[in-house]
């Protein structure tokens, strides 16, 4: 009956075929021109890192004699990892970085695990109001804790007022308590705890006490079914949220520049960034490559050991049933210690940012030394070198204006591609499409904030293929803080598409409904409370990123965070403190109107970090 | 314009050769299938042979790797010809086995969203939703969501749902099975009525031969991907074309007894270990073995001796109310007998039986196909 068609003319049916086909898929186009822009933000400046690392850069011609820039050469690693200087250029920064990122870890993952076991296991009071309190640090930036240590701590080591701790006890803080080591630690591990805290109460959670029951009768003793049962769901729990600090604290700038500086303590990326701020760039580079490298391994042992399982736990909180252990005459006694926690690593810091920016000199705790002139004061050069106060200087409102312009985009953009991402990957499990993507737009993980911001201005300060010069837009500020942030919005994307059954959306297709129209009225609303979420969290970490940024604004396009620095800088404590407080209201207030459309969820976007 | 060109469609479908791996390993295989025009047609089959694969390549919501699809004597799918029609476009309903309900969306919006896909009038809208919300009895029930609905309220919300867009063409995935015995059996007579007032071609997957019997036109019987017979009920129980369908279809299943076909004294016998049976039907199979298969109805029984039946042990006896499941064994061999009522034996009773030998089938010992009469 029919006649076979040639060969020719069937291959190109079948293309025919696949066209149309795709025609009625946007997803697939729409990734595909996703992933071909991505790869490019992605492994150009991969690429980028590796050549410049690689080759001479303008500034080594003075000191390279008869070198040509561009020549290929192994200078910089010689430089780095052999020469003369290898001991300040790697050595000691890696050094640290390492002690500052198991300290860190250690710290926090005690830290987390612990208010993740009273919380969820035992029968506290206020256990609402705890899981709530618990996670607020993770919504400031790292570094305001850096800022009241500073604040209280500070010594004469640098130029100006003391701290509140020299000036209530008269004693000069030794060095090892105001700078180094012991504050950034501590200081982080009062931000990172968040990231185990999360993860293991969501592993516990999970572990409910059906399955305990059920193994304690079987006739397990108590220690058995912690290893037998608990155990096991909490490791790969506990293996992320070791992954997860451990790169992120070696990864981080602004507390180890803050507390590092100032006695010369350099961690990897504050000595990326004083590389980079000496001309050194291909020193950078070779950094840059190192923590790379680093967040890859990190990255592979995690999943090499904690395998299949998923590696980030959500949290389902799915009739949480567990009978919680009595704490007894504890009870109290713990309740208290979490509220004075509470009151160290959120009370204390805020307030004390927020006394010393009262104070008309520094240092001077008199009462008749409060002042308001560097809230709503006029420009006066006996105070603040004449800066205004903050209300009224119009360097912070754009630099507010910025950095939410920012946030709402990032938060928009973000959102929009990840979940665009999640339903690719999520329709199209295993296929290369899906497999690409998961992984490319996971890759921008492992580039440390500063040494990216590093290429991107190196990468987009003269045109660079079909795309114009950014250095200096604010478009520029928006495409790095988007690409740095799809790890975690392709990531939500994927675990929000994973709760949708896919019988929603094709029922929907076979009434007629068009792609669009399907993603607007099935998968969007479904979808609704984690992109929400989501992009409250990108709003709140694009707001408070500090090292993607800092080499790359111009005075037109600074944001909060990069004022802070300056005015931290020149000693401008007041006006730094200040404007954090800004900062935080910002965040406060984002988080609150989130949670007022959204209900009281919000808070708990973090959980998939 | 739309109505006019929609009459003028017939929607017969017509599967060509139609084949489905997923990663290697094939769901479908070579599926050959013609449903006319206004039939009830099963696929029925055990879990895992392709029955839901084979509905989704008819919606459209998966890609047979080769063959054709006609609906309507139209070309919907070819991949050698490069025609691909997209499901939303082909005109046809589904009821999902978990009913895919949108939970965020009420009973009316949950009817209405594929009225308004077909840019029908407001009113008309409103009107078909009421109709249909009646037809289904969920008036009251138009402005719950989903989770307020007992599964019954859902499985009919689905129903609604496909009905009230007037697709050509029903396809349900074992739409039954997550209901309660009773309320399936409540729902099966629902189902048939449907059929029956609107006429639509309609595909129903199911596992369950019962609901497949009672419901279909046509029943395909699938195995491993394949298409085992295909035939209206009474052929698929009276003759089933090899052992498989023999014994998925029926219940209590089949009697299978191995045994020759062989002439004596010029008449045709059937020989088992134990008793010989004259037969009243020819077969070009003499003289060799065979194996017989009897329904557990058509074996007649009786507690006094009768002449020429056999004598047999009683193994158990389950007494049903409206039947009795008498099973009786000699030597390796059991028997199912079905009688109707309460049937008074009891254990180890000796009973005899005698079977009709027109209902008796023969299949190759090795092939395990049917052996037609010459
Ligand atoms: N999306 C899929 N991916 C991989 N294998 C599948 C998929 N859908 C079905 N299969 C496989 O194809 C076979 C037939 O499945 P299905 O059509 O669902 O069977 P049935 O509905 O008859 O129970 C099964 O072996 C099943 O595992
Ligand atoms: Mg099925």
């Amino acid at each position: 009956m029919t006649v076979q068609a040639k060969p020719v003319y069937r291959r190109l049916n079948v293309l025919k075929f696949e066209l149309t086909k795709l025609r009625h898929r946007p997803d697939v186009l729409l990734s595909l021109l996703f992933l071909i822009v991505f790869s490019f933000l992605v492994i150009v400046p991969l690429l980028q890192i590796l050549k410049g690392s690689l080759t001479y850069q303008q500034s080594d011609l003075r000191m390279v004699r008869g070198s040509v820039q561009g020549q290929l050469t192994a200078y910089h690693y010689l430089r780095v990892f052999t020469g003369r200087l290898a001991q300040s250029l790697f050595f000691k920064p890696f050094w640290h970085s390492l002690i500052v990122g198991f300290g860190v870890t250690f710290l926090a993952m005690t830290l987390g695990s612990l208010f993740a076991w009273v919380i969820v296991r035992t029968d506290i009071p206020f256990k609402p109001l705890f899981s709530v309190l618990m996670v607020t640090p993770y919504m400031m930036p790292s570094w305001v804790i850096a800022l009241a240590w500073l604040t209280v701590f500070k010594n004469e080591r640098i130029a100006g007022a003391q701290g509140m701790f020299t000036a209530m006890t008269g004693v000069s803080a030794p060095d090892w308590l105001s700078y180094g080591v012991v504050p950034i630690i501590i200081c982080l591990g009062l931000h990172y705890y968040a990231y185990s805290f999360l993860l293991v109460s969501g592993a516990l959670w999970t572990v409910n006490s059906e399955l305990e029951e059920a193994a304690a009768i079987a006739g397990l003793n108590k220690r058995k079914i912690l290893r037998k049962i608990t155990f096991p769901i909490v490791i790969p729990a506990l293996g992320s949220a070791f992954v997860l600090t451990f790169t992120r604290s070696m990864g981080t700038f602004g507390t180890p520049a803050l507390l590092g500086l100032p006695v010369r303590f350099f961690t990897i990326p504050t000595q990326i960034y004083a590389s980079i701020n000496t001309r050194n760039n291909g020193d950078g580079y070779v950094l840059a490559l190192v923590l790379v490298a680093l967040a890859g391994v990190a990255i592979y042992i995690n999943s090499r050991v904690i395998g299949k399982r998923r590696s980030f736990v959500t949290m389902q909180g799915k009739g949480f049933t567990s009978k919680p252990t009595r704490l007894g005459v504890w009870r109290y006694g713990i309740v208290s210690l979490m509220f004075l926690f509470i009151f160290i690593a959120i009370v204390l810091p805020v307030v004390i940012l927020a006394w010393s920016t009262l104070m008309r000199i520094p240092g001077d705790y008199s009462l008749s030394n409060l002042t308001l002139h560097y809230w709503i004061g006029k420009s006066n050069f006996l105070m603040a070198s004449g800066e205004e106060g903050i209300f009224r200087n119009p360097g912070i409102w754009s630099g507010a204006w910025n950095s939410i312009r920012l946030g709402v985009f990032a938060a928009v953009i973000n959102g929009v591609l990840g979940l665009l991402i999640g339903y690719t990957v999520v329709r199209n499990r295993g296929s290369k499409l899906a497999n690409s993507l998961e992984v490319m737009s996971f890759a921008p993980y492992v580039f440390p904030g500063i040494a990216m911001g590093a290429i991107y201005l190196g990468m987009f300060a003269k045109p660079f293929g079909p795309i114009p010069a950014l250095y200096g837009t604010f478009a520029l500020l928006v495409l790095i803080v988007v690409v740095k942030n799809m790890p975690f919005s392709s990531r939500s994307g994927i675990s929000a598409m994973l709760q949708i059954d896919p019988s929603l959306e094709e029922s929907a297709r076979l009434q007629g409904a068009s792609w669009l129209k399907r993603f607007r009225k099935i998968i969007f609303p479904l979808a609704a409370t984690g992109f929400i979420s989501g992009m409250l969290l990108t709003f709140i970490t694009a707001m408070r990123e500090l090292s993607l940024v800092i080499l790359l604004v111009t005075p037109a396009t600074r944001v909060l965070t990069t004022i802070i620095f300056a005015y931290q800088d020149q000693d401008q404590i007041q006006h730094a403190n200040g404007v954090t407080l800004i900062l935080l209201f910002i965040i406060i207030i984002a988080n609150i109107l989130v949670s007022r459309f959204y209900g009281t969820k919000s808070l708990f976007g973090l959980r998939n970090t | 314009m739309l109505v006019f060109f929609r009459e003028a469609l017939l929607s017969n479908i017509v599967l060509k050769g139609i084949s489905k791996s997923f990663s290697g390993s094939p769901a479908v295989r070579s599926l050959n299938l013609e449903i006319e025009e206004s039939q009830f047609v099963t696929l029925l089959g055990p879990s895992g042979c392709g029955k839901t694969t084979t509905l989704r390549l008819i919606a459209g919501l998966e890609d047979p790797d080769a063959g054709e699809i006609f609906i309507g004597g139209k070309l919907i799918f070819s991949r050698e010809k490069g025609v691909f029609i997209p499901p939303e476009k082909r005109q046809l309903g589904l009821i999902f086995q978990s009913y895919a309900l949108w939970p965020h969306m009420t009973v009316y919006k949950n009817i209405s969203l594929g009225l308004e896909e077909q840019k029908l009038p407001k009113e008309e809208i409103e009107r078909r939703v009421t109709t249909v919300l009646e037809k289904v009895q969920l008036t009251p029930y138009r402005d719950r969501y989903p989770s307020e609905l007992s599964g019954g309220q859902q499985q009919r919300v689905a129903i609604a749902r496909m009905i009230a867009s007037e697709p050509d063409i029903f396809l349900m995935d074992e739409p039954l099975s997550n209901l309660d015995a009773m309320l399936r059996v409540d729902m099966r007579a629902e189902l048939k009525r449907l059929h029956y007032e609107l006429g639509a071609t309609t595909v129903y997957v199911t596992h369950d031969q019962v609901e497949a019997l009672t419901l279909s036109d046509k029943i395909a019987v699938m195995m491993d991907g394949e298409l085992r017979q295909f035939g209206s009920p009474r052929e698929i129980y009276h003759y089933p074309t090899d052992l498989f369908v023999a014994r998925f279809v029926g219940s209590p299943r089949i009697n299978t007894i191995p045994g020759a076909l062989a002439r004596q004294e010029g008449k045709l016998l059937f020989r088992s270990a134990f008793f010989e049976k004259a037969l009243q039907r020819t077969f070009d199979f003499e003289g060799r073995d065979v194996i017989a298969t009897i329904r557990p109805e058509d074996i007649a029984f009786s507690t006094t001796p009768q002449s020429g039946w056999l004598e047999m042990q009683v193994y158990s006896v389950l007494p049903a109310g409206s039947e009795t499941i008498i099973t009786v064994r000699k030597d390796d061999l059991p028997l199912t007998i079905k009688a109707p009522g309460f049937a008074d034996v009891e254990m180890n009773d000796h009973i005899w039986i005698d079977f009709d030998i027109a209902r008796m089938n023969f299949y190759h010992p090795q092939t395990e196909n049917l052996i037609p009469a010459a």
